[in-house]
């Protein structure tokens, strides 16, 4: 179903309050460049950062590389359109990129005011302490008094403020800029914990001299659910976002990857015959071809080997599965079924 | 005095010069001069001298000696070392030093970047100097030189053309720096002469610009650079975010250099203007003749200050996603194979700014010696 309607929105009220244009059509858009455009970060260790080569890679890369696949059935034909935290809604609203992958949390004030559209996610990120072995603390409720690094200006300095009164403890805040300037201060020395999203602590943790000197300890204390994000006023756009993202999942869920997928094409499964566009016609209703979800998996790989490849545990990062494991190995990915 | 050489044979007045004492000339002399003229100054230099035995050897084993120049990634550095830190490991930034020089653009095509900077070099020498054979087509050649430099750059008629969000690294950090201060000064010089106009209107207009300009943060004016344009022009039209920048960073530079070139303009005397006037010059060759060469020497200091100051406000671009030589950097840090090498790349960067700016102001001092015409002794 093709939507004709140009939505005209009262865009990005948090930065500007002006008037803004979402285009229907985006999946023509793309088809005609031939290049899908995405908003991505200036770089996140694991998530998106440049090789040597300038080559963009990482997980949230990877999540646009199987979008590219599905749309364009080249999952190379991406462009990185790099962004701040501060521009990155607009370069989405103002339609300089396509879709936004970049460690995104969903709240509902970018849902509603912001006027996003949220996919589903991709990354079940929240806030952790790390402290260092020889502290012996093993939980975070043993940290009354600490010294704490923390980044100004961020969501993470009122959840440690909250979590802290909440327990009835106290702590001394290190403010600090960036992650680098507050791995430099907790390997000096200045503060007993370092807290930020686990992820980020998990980097960071790779990057000190001695990384199994130092632990993250096991509480979490906020949400951040991670995810993609698209323009209002084109569902069709918005659908295909959402679904690609399913498909990973549920290619994982299936026990279809990048090196049985052609294989699991022969299977007697009804729903990786549909997935992989052997029986129904799932690519052809979502304006893509039959082979969408093919393409993502044989390209690109299931959420499994994506997250494997660019933060799993074999990774300088090495970061667990834990919440982001399949919903079937007690975490939280879910898709919903492909019927 | 000339009495005491009664026991020499020269005659009176004759007597060669001496070579002044030992201790007074050459190394001797400087030292005794410079370091050791007084109780103080020897204990100065003693502290001085602690300092740099401090400081010294540990820095040139940490950036050269004990320094690692190729690595596969930073595990491979870091056990190279007697502790992880213990050195600088420059692998990291060999390893991606091309990509630092020349962003995104294609490497079949890079030579375009490489003739540039010749021609950029061969415009700023052959426009500036005076003694050089054919000037008048020197000046010609660096006042096209901008333009020449993009078609290199972006291509088009007859060259492969090359996307602007290719450009990244030191090659966009020299294309903005560069373009702010090609363009400033002239729209400067231009905006300095308005503001002094008598024409009310012009006037207003200049002083408005050149007040609103200043009144604001290069940041802001980035900022509706990135995102308030997007919003004014008609949906679905590109405006290139580069050009979009250029043109910022290019006001913001000129409203600088305008009341810079204006603190010249007044620093002239009346006699001048008057001079001029007298020998019937109208308004634009008594600016080209006798102004504006006098007010443009005096401001040279003052203008290679503003041009320093927004070749290093070309940084600014990274808050704005633009991947120019911090972006990119810092973005590259990022790498999960070379995480927490931030010492060495703000070093390099660092290296990177201060021979340019360096290189600058010297440029500036050597200009500002030769057009010297003894209005000083």
């Amino acid at each position: 179903m093709r939507q004709k309607t140009t939505a005209v929105l009262s865009a990005a009220a948090l930065v500007l309050g002006m008037a803004g244009t979402a285009q229907a059509g985006t999946l023509e858009d793309v088809q005609s460049q031939g290049v899908l455009r995405c908003v991505v970060s200036t770089g996140i260790a694991g998530f998106a950062q440049p090789d040597a080569n300038g080559v963009w890679g990482g997980f949230d890369i990877d999540f646009c590389r199987a979008t590219a696949a599905a749309v364009l059935g080249d999952a190379s034909k991406i462009e990185a359109v790099t962004s701040t935290g501060k521009t990155r809604f607009t370069k989405l609203n103002a339609g300089e990129g396509d879709v936004l992958w970049r460690n995104t949390t969903i709240t509902f004030s970018r849902d509603v005011s912001v006027k996003l559209r949220f996919h589903g996610v991709n990354y079940y990120d929240g806030q952790g302490f790390m402290v260092k072995k020889s502290l012996g603390v093993n939980s975070a409720s043993e940290l009354d008094g600490a010294s704490v690094c923390i980044q100004t200006g961020t969501t993470t300095e009122l959840n440690l403020a909250d979590y802290f009164s909440s327990n009835n403890m106290k702590y001394e805040p290190v403010t600090i800029e960036t992650n680098d300037e507050a791995r430099q201060n907790y390997e000096a020395g200045r503060c007993d914990v370092y807290t930020t999203d686990a992820s980020g602590l998990a980097s960071t943790r790779s990057a000190l001299p001695d990384p199994d000197a130092h632990m993250v300890l096991p509480e979490i204390i906020s949400k951040e659910p991670l995810g993609p994000a698209t323009r209002h006023g084109d569902d069709q756009w918005s659908d295909i976002v959402t679904w690609v993202l399913n498909a990973t999942i549920t290619a994982e869920e299936l026990g279809v990857n990048s090196s049985n997928v052609n294989a699991m094409k022969g299977s007697n499964n009804p729903e990786i015959r549909r997935l992989l566009g052997v029986d129904g016609s799932q690519g052809q209703e979502l304006g893509l071809s039959n082979d969408w979800a093919y393409q993502i998996i044989s390209q690109v790989g299931n959420y499994g080997e994506i997250f494997e490849r660019n933060i799993g545990v074999n990774t300088p990062l090495g970061i667990a599965r834990g919440l982001n494991a399949l919903w079937t190995d007690g975490g939280l990915i879910y898709s919903p079924p492909f019927r | 005095m000339s009495e005491t050489s009664a026991s020499s044979h020269h005659a009176p007045g004759t007597h060669p010069d001496l070579p002044p004492p030992v201790r007074t000339t050459g190394v001797v002399g400087w030292v005794r001069a410079n370091l050791l003229s007084s109780p103080l100054n020897v204990g100065l230099t003693l502290l001085s001298l602690w300092l740099l035995w401090m400081i010294l050897p540990p820095a040139i084993q940490w950036l050269f000696t004990e320094a690692i120049w190729s690595a596969q990634d930073r595990k491979e550095c870091w056990a190279m070392m007697d502790a992880p830190r213990d050195a600088a490991c420059w692998a990291f930034i060999r390893g991606s030093f091309e990509l630092f020089v020349y962003g995104w653009y294609p490497e079949p095509e890079r030579w375009r970047v490489n003739l540039t900077f010749i021609l950029f070099i061969a415009a700023i020498v052959g426009g500036l100097r005076e003694n050089i054979p054919g000037k008048k087509y020197w000046l010609f050649f660096a006042m096209a030189y901008p333009f020449i430099a993009a078609w290199l750059l972006l291509g088009g008629l007859g060259l492969e053309p090359v996307g602007t969000n290719k450009l990244g690294g030191i090659l966009l950090t020299l294309v903005v720096a560069v373009t702010g201060i090609a363009f400033s000064l002239p729209l400067g010089i231009a905006l300095a002469l308005g503001r002094r106009s008598n024409l009310p209107a012009l006037r207003g207009v200049c002083v408005i610009f050149i007040e609103f300009i200043r009144g604001v943060p290069l940041i802001t004016l980035l900022f509706v650079a990135s995102t308030m344009l997007t919003y004014f022009l008609p949906p679905g039209s590109t405006f290139d975010l580069l050009m979009r920048v250029l043109i910022m960073v290019t006001l913001f530079a000129s409203a600088y250099i305008a009341e810079v070139v204006r603190g010249g303009l007044q620093g002239l005397s009346n006699g001048q203007y008057e001079a001029a006037d007298s020998l019937g010059l109208s308004y634009w060759k008594a600016h080209r003749l006798v102004v504006l060469p006098q007010a443009l020497k005096i401001s040279i200091p003052g203008i290679v200050n503003t041009f320093i100051g927004s070749f290093k406000d070309s940084t600014l671009v990274l808050i704005i996603g633009m991947m120019d030589i911090l972006g990119l950097g810092r973005a590259r840090l990022n790498d999960p194979d070379w995480l927490g090498l931030a010492p060495e790349l703000y070093m390099f960067i660092a290296l990177f700014f201060f021979i340019s700016c360096f290189s600058m102001s010297r440029y500036s001092f050597s200009l500002e010696k030769k057009l010297q015409t003894g209005h000083q002794t």
